[in-house]
């Protein structure tokens, strides 16, 4: 790599990772074609590449059953690739395409292993932005000439509820290296976890509603780096919902009863916690001893 | 005289010109830096500069290795709502300068870092302040969620007078505590300077006393270790620590942001009643209950009482309705479900066949694992997806992050659906 002593660093040197779903339950039934939409992504990243000498991107592919690195702008092993891939993409990118075939196909492998469970179509959005992140971390560690990170997922997929606390905690931990997710929802129904990694760390969400389009909402509003976006106008987040739901019912709750052991929350009131075994109004020593009713303390309102 | 009221407020940038005391700019680095100490000798005499990242990543080992005994698997029950009282001694003592440029300056800067953090883990609780000087204890803040106001109650009051009293601080902070909810954990942090204490009466009937209404007291000393702070968190359950450094200090304070492991019969568990207020429309206007003016648009109106709030988690004013956002509960869940200590894989070891193709480099940032010499250098491995990461990585999974890439990169069964959004 070569020395970046004697590069000028300005403050709009980005790195970007792009957290791209590759789930198949997803692309199996979508208005756009995978290799259209890969057509895209691939000119939205040659667009980045070139706004700045010094702009790296990491691609991360999201898979149903795994994530893994597909694509690392900074390895020398990728440049010089001249040979004519048959296919008329980029020569650049050829490295990106072959590793990405390579890993559908792994992943459609280990999808068929585990055999149909009746799952959410969701992909590993938690698994990917873990990746990102320790990259990222690894990026800072590196010194103090480093180009700005941000993360760009481009997901189609549902998501999957048994990732929340996971996607929660990656958010947080974006939120205190201050690296803003970005992304840019393809699907039908609305991402929760997406808008609200968003908003929390301070990056944009954005539907785009035209698919076909889908280059020009990549450059107009994601190709910004962070310097820019104090100057430029970005689509703001509205009203994003930060109402929880209830586990009883699943239902989303304005008011609700939350369990000051384990946090679990609930919608009506209930004599014992369903998650964490607790008995309500009662201290453990009362309840070691006594066999009866006592008196049950009334909740604090 | 005028020195020393000068060293008081921490004013020594003058001394450095003046050359007063024969002493330059170049000489003070050997007297205060002791910059030798950072030196060591390898296997052949030579010298060469301490190897920070490995020795970091041994304490860090160390220190994880004592918090998984403590738990020894069984999941351990940690205290999240927390009601902390920070009792800082600004007596005589604090004026003392052995930590740059005064104990005093020190304290607050690392107070006011843990407040921060403390209300970054745990969002559902409450802080309040509590001063010690000239023997009397006052309140600088009352318990609550908004670190601001603590921060600038702090940093406005910081001179040391008189002496030090610790049954005044512990009878003050006994009396607000006990007005408190019973599900919440009661805790006080002491950062104790002085090497003695002037009492109003025993000094043990107030540790019983607080021993009783089960308040965990710890102690941070910044002098010496003192017979009546050790006494005082053996009895309560607490952490005493004292204090060699800055570094040292502040490694101590932010030790107890995190929850501590509660003791069951401390707190009763119970239902609490929480509001999830949905934002103010855009545009809307409303005069909001903590600011009493005419604000526009951003904001939170109470599902109760339909009041306009400006920030969460706080107390509604006008019905009391505890007002949270489900990423402030969210904040806490990784204390509730923690992610196992990576096993070490020692350096040099023989090139296994996992160890071939799973090993090269850190599943986590793509980092080459092979050290010098195309031997594999140390890594640390996951118990559950047996993927390889570098120790960088495993500081940071283990800190920040809490969540293992390798096993959330694998699909696991629907039955550990916990919760949704």
């Amino acid at each position: 790599m070569p020395s970046v002593a004697f590069k000028q660093y300005s403050d709009d040197v980005s790195l970007l990772v792009l957290l791209l779903d590759t789930n198949p339950l997803f692309w199996s039934n979508t208005s756009i074609t995978f290799s259209q939409f890969l057509s895209h992504v691939l000119a939205f990243l040659n667009a980045v590449l070139g706004l700045n000498q010094l702009n790296q991107v990491i691609v991360i592919a999201t898979g149903y059953s795994s994530c893994d690195y597909i694509y690392d702008s900074s390895l020398t092993s990728n440049h010089g690739n001249f040979e004519r891939s048959g296919t008329g993409m980029p020569p650049l990118f050829a490295s990106l395409l072959k590793k990405l075939e390579d890993f559908v196909t792994k992943d459609e492998e280990l999808s068929r292993e585990e055999g149909h469970e009746d799952r959410t179509p969701s992909c590993l959005l938690s698994g990917s932005l873990s990746m990102a992140l320790c990259y990222i971390q690894r990026v800072f560690r590196s010194g103090h000439l480093h180009p700005q990170p941000r993360i760009l997922c481009l997901q189609g997929s549902p998501d999957g509820p048994e990732q929340y606390v996971a996607v929660m905690n990656s958010i947080f931990s974006a939120q205190r290296l201050m690296v803003p997710i970005d992304s840019c929802y393809i699907g039908v129904q609305n991402s929760a976890f997406l808008q609200q990694a968003s908003y929390i760390t301070g990056g944009v969400h954005h539907t785009p509603k035209q698919l076909d389009g889908l280059f020009q909402y990549l450059t107009t509003i994601f190709a910004t780096d962070l310097h820019s976006r104090g100057f430029v106008q970005l689509p703001k987040p509205i009203g994003v919902d930060f109402r929880a739901s209830c586990f009883c019912h699943k239902k989303t709750i304005d008011m609700g009863y939350i369990c000051s052991v384990c946090l679990s929350i609930f919608c009506e009131h209930h004599k014992k916690c369903s998650t964490c075994g607790s008995v309500f109004g009662q201290s453990k020593l009362d309840e070691a001893s006594s066999v009866s009713d006592k008196k049950r303390k009334a909740p604090h309102t | 005289m005028s020195n020393q009221r000068k060293r008081l407020t921490g004013e020594r940038e003058d001394e450095d010109d003046e050359d007063a005391e024969g002493i330059g700019e170049w000489e003070r680095a050997y007297v205060d830096d002791r910059s030798w100490e950072e030196l060591q000798e390898d296997e052949s005499g030579l010298l060469r500069p301490i190897d920070n990242s490995a020795i970091y990543h041994a304490q860090y080992r160390r220190r994880l290795r004592m918090l998984s005994a403590a738990a020894a698997g069984t999941r351990i029950q940690k205290g999240l709502i927390r009601y902390l009282y920070i009792v800082i001694d600004f007596s005589r003592a604090a004026a003392e300068m052995d930590f740059r440029p005064s104990r005093i300056a020190v304290m607050a800067k690392h107070v006011e870092a843990f407040i921060r953090e403390f209300f970054d883990q745990n969002p559902l609780s409450q802080i309040g302040l509590v001063s010690i000087k000239n023997g009397v204890a006052h309140t600088l803040t009352d318990l609550g969620g908004s670190p601001e106001t603590h921060i600038k109650a702090l940093m406005g009051k910081l001179e040391a007078l008189g002496d030090s009293s610790l049954q005044n601080a512990l009878e003050l902070v006994n009396e607000h505590l006990s007005q408190v909810p019973s599900y919440g954990h009661r805790e006080v942090l002491i950062l104790y300077s002085a090497l003695c204490t002037c009492d109003p009466g025993d000094i043990m009937e107030t540790i019983q006393k607080c021993k009783k209404s089960k308040l965990r007291c710890s102690v941070i000393g910044l002098s010496a270790e003192m017979f009546i702070c050790k006494h005082l968190c053996q009895e309560t359950g607490g952490l005493y620590s004292v204090a060699v450094d800055e570094v040292h200090l502040k490694d101590l304070l932010l030790e107890h942001a995190p929850p501590p492991p509660a003791i069951a019969e401390f707190a009763i568990a119970n239902l609490i009643k929480m509001g999830f207020p949905q934002r103010a429309a855009e545009g809307s206007m409303a005069i909001c209950s903590c600011h009493k003016e005419v604000k526009i648009g951003a904001g939170y109106m109470c599902p109760r009482c339909k009041a306009r709030v400006c920030d969460l988690p706080t107390e509604c004013t006008i019905c009391g309705l505890t007002l949270v956002s489900s990423p402030h509960l969210a904040r806490s869940y990784h204390h509730l479900f923690p992610i196992a200590p990576f096993d070490e894989v020692p350096a040099f070891s023989s090139l296994n066949d996992s160890r071939r193709t799973l090993g090269k480099s850190c599943f986590g940032c793509q980092q080459s694992l092979i050290g010098t010499g195309n031997k594999p250098g140390p890594c640390v491995t996951c118990r559950k997806c047996k993927h390889y990461f570098c120790l960088d990585c495993d500081i940071y999974i283990h800190e920040s992050l809490h969540n293992c890439p390798g096993c959330e990169s694998i699909h696991r069964p629907k039955s550990v659906s916990l919760m949704e959004e």
